[in-house]
């Protein structure tokens, strides 16, 4: 199983560093990631493998959220699922 | 690794446009809980209901959080509750409804839908007495969903019915008039009903339908204008395509969350309702659509052919995306559910009868509209009639959703709340259909050959 991590905000330190050490300590493997500044804004995605993961992904995701409110982004943690229905045939 | 632009479009649709699964429903089958003693129907209904829908709601936040998707309501629908009462020796329907709505507090469910009578054809027992108990049904509870068949291609139109319901929903304004009369915007006439549909009020779970059911209905008039909205000034062809490619989209999310949900409550798999179903969040609206597609304001000359663009394409994108499609599939048209409705009915240039127009080529039918306070039962019943005739005749659903405000006349609001709104009362014709409804009798079901 895997999903898909999508930071949007203003760039600052440890971005990655806090997203990676939360990954870790729920044994989600970082598969890819992607960064780019679009209109501005730093856009992260990560590609993560939660098959192994500690946690039920629907706690990692409330994490994540609570991680984005705390640095000021938008952070969320989606079923990579969603992306592969509504853009592939 | 998917595309960076397909993954931030779908974010921003989320985000930014609203996009949404609007409902879950359940359909729960009823047909087992029949008794001659109503107590012990009572019982069994809140029984087999909770039994079945007692993960509904954790399961629906559940799939919300781990897709990052809005799942909006979480709703059950019930086999027609005058198929129950009619077993019963004690014909007191309002029983069953405070049963239901105990149901699905006990569920934490949005909605309940199914005190529903059919009755296209004529009365069979029950329905008579669950038409008359709709008013205080709707007074007492505040989940309970009503509606009511009336006319079907198949069967023509019941005209008795319709008299009837013209004093049902004058009778339910009345009763729940404390509360900006409410009890109307959970009570819908049909004609044409669906048996699967999600969308409430008119969710009602079908005799055809199996032991219990997943049916989902998708939502997303932002993320269709925002689409439209950047493509710039290209012709209709264009526009057509872009609306079937964004309707496609929206609706393989409605499915995964569907199968999803299927899968882990072990309930089969109903159907996927392809609808574009309004809010009245700014940026959620259907007459925006019809305005981005070049209507300086929803209700213009213009808005009919618009809005059959629209609704086929919806239907055209949609339906490759689904398994199975069924329930009303199309774009609603509630007025006070709809940002861009409320405001082209304030400003006079959405009128009822652009209104009865635009429902020939779209789905649903009059829906949500506020309506003098004092207009007589017999002009209620002569709307009823006319929708219905469109339905019966071009073979779609048609329905009727009128607030009769009580003590309020043009001009005036009302406001319901959350996904129900609010907006002005709207003007009616004020000549008199008396004569026309005091004949009862039926209308003849209509030709389906020699089509002009």
């Amino acid at each position: 199983m895997r999903a898909v991590v999508t930071v949007i905000g203003k760039d600052t330190v440890g971005i990655l560093a806090n997203i990676s050490s939360a990954c870790a300590k729920h044994q989600n493997n970082i598969l890819e990631v992607t960064q780019s500044v679009m209109q501005d804004l730093f856009v992260m995605i990560m590609l993560i493998d939660i098959s192994k993961s500690n946690i039920p992904f629907t706690e990692f995701s409330d994490e994540m959220s609570a991680l984005g409110t705390e640095m000021g982004l938008s952070i969320s943690a989606m079923h990579e699922d969603i992306f592969n229905s509504m853009h592939r045939i | 690794m998917i595309n960076t632009k397909d993954i931030m479009e779908t974010i921003t649709m989320i985000q930014d446009e609203h996009l949404d699964v609007r409902t879950i429903t359940m359909g729960i089958s009823l047909l087992d809980c029949c008794d001659s003693d109503i107590d012990k129907v009572c019982e069994r209904v809140y029984e087999k209901i909770t039994r079945y829908a007692r993960n509904l709601v954790k399961t629906g936040e559940d799939i919300e959080k781990e897709y990052g998707i809005p799942i909006i309501n979480k709703r059950i629908s019930v086999t027609p509750i005058a198929m129950i009462v009619a077993s019963c020796n004690e014909k007191n329907p309002v029983r069953i409804a405070i049963t239901l709505e105990k149901a699905a507090l006990a569920c934490g469910v949005n909605f309940i839908g199914g005190y529903s009578a059919l009755v296209q054809k004529g009365f069979s027992p029950g329905d008579r007495e669950l038409i008359e108990s709709i008013p205080e049904a709707m007074s007492v509870t505040d989940h309970v969903c009503s509606s009511v068949n009336i006319g079907s291609t198949k069967a023509g139109i019941n005209m008795d019915a319709v008299k009837l319901m013209g004093h049902t929903v004058r009778r339910t304004a009345e009763l729940t008039a404390d509360r900006d009369c409410i009890g109307c915007a959970k009570l819908v006439v049909f004609c044409n009903a669906p048996e699967d549909n999600p969308f409430m009020a008119g969710a009602f779970h079908g005799a055809g339908e199996p032991d219990c059911v997943i049916n989902v209905g998708v939502s997303g008039p932002g993320v269709v204008r925002a689409a439209l909205a950047k493509a710039g000034d290209c012709d209709l062809t264009s526009v057509a395509d872009i609306i079937k490619k964004t309707a496609f989209k929206i609706t393989r999310m409605g499915q995964l969350v569907a199968l999803e949900t299927s899968k882990r409550l072990n309930v089969p798999f109903g159907i996927v309702d392809l609808s574009l179903a309004p809010t009245p969040a700014i940026g959620d609206s259907v007459a925006h659509i019809l305005e981005e597609i070049g209507l300086e304001c929803c209700g213009a000359h213009g808005t009919t052919a618009a809005l059959a663009l629209l609704n086929d394409a919806v239907k055209k994108g949609g339906v490759m995306a689904s398994s199975h499609v069924g329930g009303l599939s199309g774009a609603f048209i509630p007025v006070t559910e709809d940002a861009g409705m409320i405001n082209a009915a304030r400003t006079g240039c959405l009128r009822i009868e652009k209104l009865e127009a635009m429902t020939a080529v779209c789905s649903v039918g009059l829906d949500m509209i506020n309506v003098p306070g004092n207009t007589p039962a017999e002009v209620i019943s002569a709307i009823i009639a006319d929708e219905a005739a469109i339905g019966m005749v071009n073979s779609k659903t048609t329905a009727v959703r009128l607030i009769p405000a009580i003590g309020k006349n043009v001009g005036d609001e009302l406001s319901f709340g959350g996904l129900l709104g609010g907006g002005p009362v709207m003007q009616l014709n004020t000549w008199s259909p008396a004569r026309f409804i005091s004949r009862g009798g039926r209308i003849p079901a209509p030709m389906q050959s020699l089509k002009n």
